[in-house]
């Protein structure tokens, strides 16, 4: 089996975020950027698909792709994923924000060439919270998909997967090939080790941009202003359980 | 203009979340009509009926439906938008998980989890949890949105709207429910409790978070959430968290207790009408946010706070 996971290369997950005086848009300028905590989880159930471990059996998947759509920097993020233990990798250059049908417009190009039995991403990027991605590619592709996997069990050509849904857990058959997409409680994915670390310098990444793919990645909405939200300001402190009893019936909340 | 909200219902009966994406339809404005795909969903049909603002309801049934899964709800929705301008689905994992795939269908990019409607084509959404907000405008001609419900008023009773009951789609699908597990409580549920009570980290463990929420929870009415690190400590389960990688709630009290109060954590809880927090250290940001801090251990504060509202009469 051959696993795709597309990964994303965002602000660091524990950078305070800042908006530019002139509200347009985030000021990043300078500050580390790492691989979307989601992406991450996902490239760790490819690659115990691969090594045998979280459950799954040695070498169900034969190899592991990680594809980014990005600037040149995103290489970074896909040599983080080869690091975790992903076989090689593919860049889709653009420059600028990409859209979730954009960039599952180019992933479906990418499925369509690379052939995977799946795909298993995360379920948002911590930078725009769309949370689209993975079940648009599904749509894009007419596959099945499973978001929110907390847990995947593969066997006989199909994938059992729990999802985290409100209220509770739901399991679901989905037929290979599909559209898996992570949450948090999937695994807990590793440090990578000095020496794959490495190693994943060693492994090859292949370069294509959207016009390579035939993808118009124009993005569809526009983005007017970027502000702080309100503050929220902070009120008293109280002194005893007594006092705030009597502040919450005051407040009309008891 | 004419609008699609699909309803969020578990077949037996409607959820509130639906009156709250309603009134988000109607800010858009034009002939808001409610979508109910389910098996054996009269009741909830019947229930988004007497929505007041509502037009139609369109009722499609159907044991492949029962879940509403992904699959299903595209083959049915993407065909309807023929009729509408623009579809709004609620920001539940439900919604989450079908819109994208009838936008992608549509080739339409979806405007994800608005919290505001500026006009019939712009929108207001968090990013960053919640970090920043982004104005945002649409110009596609359908548009299909998800709407975080915790943001909009809940559409009132009093409409008489007709069911008109349409088609489902025939399968089969490539994805089947297998089962469900889900969490009995006879608590209220998370995102639409009145009350919320939270613990964090400083519980310790399972069974002390158990031992000190729960009794505090009933006694209020509220329902039990948790902060991440609590829930990646094991000291609750995933659907309780409260955050940007959980749940977004706006209670009218939320009482957070050893919550030091991560930013992840505040995306998903600072729009509660009164903040209560109670933690040992003063330093926390969780009090940057609260209506009224108390600072001291809950082992003391908790069961202080138990006897003063039995003694107020709650």
């Amino acid at each position: 089996m051959k696993v795709l996971v597309p990964v994303k290369r965002v602000l660091d997950f524990n950078l305070k975020v800042r908006v530019k005086p002139d509200g347009s848009g985030v000021d990043l300028s300078n500050l580390k950027m790492s691989i979307n905590p989601f992406c991450e989880i996902a490239v760790e159930e490819a690659v115990r698909m691969k090594e045998g471990g979280g459950g799954h059996a040695k070498d169900a998947a034969k190899e592991v792709v990680a594809v980014s759509i990005g600037p040149e920097q995103a290489q970074e993020t896909i040599r983080n994923a080869l690091a975790i233990g992903a076989d090689r990798g593919i860049l889709v250059r653009v420059d600028g924000e990409v859209e979730p049908l954009g960039v599952a417009k180019l992933l479906k190009a990418v499925v369509d060439a690379e052939k995977p039995d799946l795909v298993i991403l995360g379920k948002q990027a911590i930078d725009d919270d769309n949370n689209a991605t993975g079940q648009m590619l599904a749509a894009l592709l007419d596959w099945p998909q499973a978001t929110f996997a907390s847990k995947i069990v593969l066997q006989d050509g199909k994938a059992t997967v729990t999802r985290e849904v409100d209220g509770g857990l739901q399991t679901l058959d989905v037929e290979l090939p599909a559209i898996i997409t992570t949450d948090l409680r999937l695994n807990e994915p590793r440090y990578a080790s000095l020496p794959n670390i490495m190693k994943a310098k060693k492994k090859p990444i292949d370069v294509k941009t959207p016009s390579d793919l035939g993808v118009d990645v124009t993005p569809r909405l526009q983005v007017m202003k970027t502000a702080e939200p309100p503050k929220r300001q902070a009120g008293v402190k109280v002194k005893s359980a007594a006092e705030l009893v009597g502040k919450l019936k005051e407040a009309g909340v008891l | 203009m004419a609008v699609l909200v699909i309803a969020e219902h578990d077949n037996a009966s409607l959820k509130d979340a639906t009156n709250k994406v309603v009134t988000a339809a109607k800010a858009i404005g034009g002939d808001v009509d409610v979508l109910v795909a389910g098996a054996n969903a009269s009741a909830a049909a019947q229930a988004a009926a007497k929505i007041d603002g509502v037009r139609k309801v369109l009722h499609a049934d159907s044991p492949a439906l029962a879940k509403q899964l992904a699959e299903a709800m595209e083959a049915l929705i993407a065909p309807l938008m023929a009729n509408y301008d623009a579809v709004l689905f609620p920001a539940t994992t439900t919604g989450k998980n079908a819109a994208p795939r009838v936008a992608a269908k549509l080739d339409v990019m979806q405007v994800s989890n608005i919290i505001g409607v500026e006009g019939p084509d712009t929108f207001v959404r968090p990013i960053y949890a919640g970090n920043a907000l982004i104005t945002v405008k649409d110009p596609q001609p359908k548009k299909v949105i998800t709407v975080q419900p915790t943001a909009f008023k809940a559409a009132a009773e009093g409409g008489n709207a007709s069911i008109e009951t349409i088609a489902a789609p025939d399968g089969p699908f490539k994805s089947a429910f297998v089962s469900e597990e889900m969490a009995k409580s006879d608590r209220p549920e998370l995102t639409a409790a009145k009350r919320v009570v939270s613990g964090g980290r400083a519980l310790g463990s399972n069974e002390e978070f158990h031992r000190v929420l729960d009794p505090l929870a009933d006694k209020l009415g509220a329902a039990v959430g948790a902060s991440r690190a609590a829930v990646d400590a094991g000291y609750a389960p995933n659907d309780y968290q409260v955050g940007q990688t959980g749940k977004v709630v706006a209670p009218e009290l939320y009482v957070a207790i050893g919550i030091s109060g991560a930013i992840q954590h505040l995306a998903g809880m600072k729009d509660s009408k009164v903040i209560v927090a109670i933690n040992k250290d003063e330093e926390a940001p969780i009090f940057q946010v609260a209506d009224y801090g108390l600072v001291q251990d809950y082992k003391t504060a908790v069961p202080e706070l138990m006897e003063e509202l039995t003694k107020a009469g709650v």
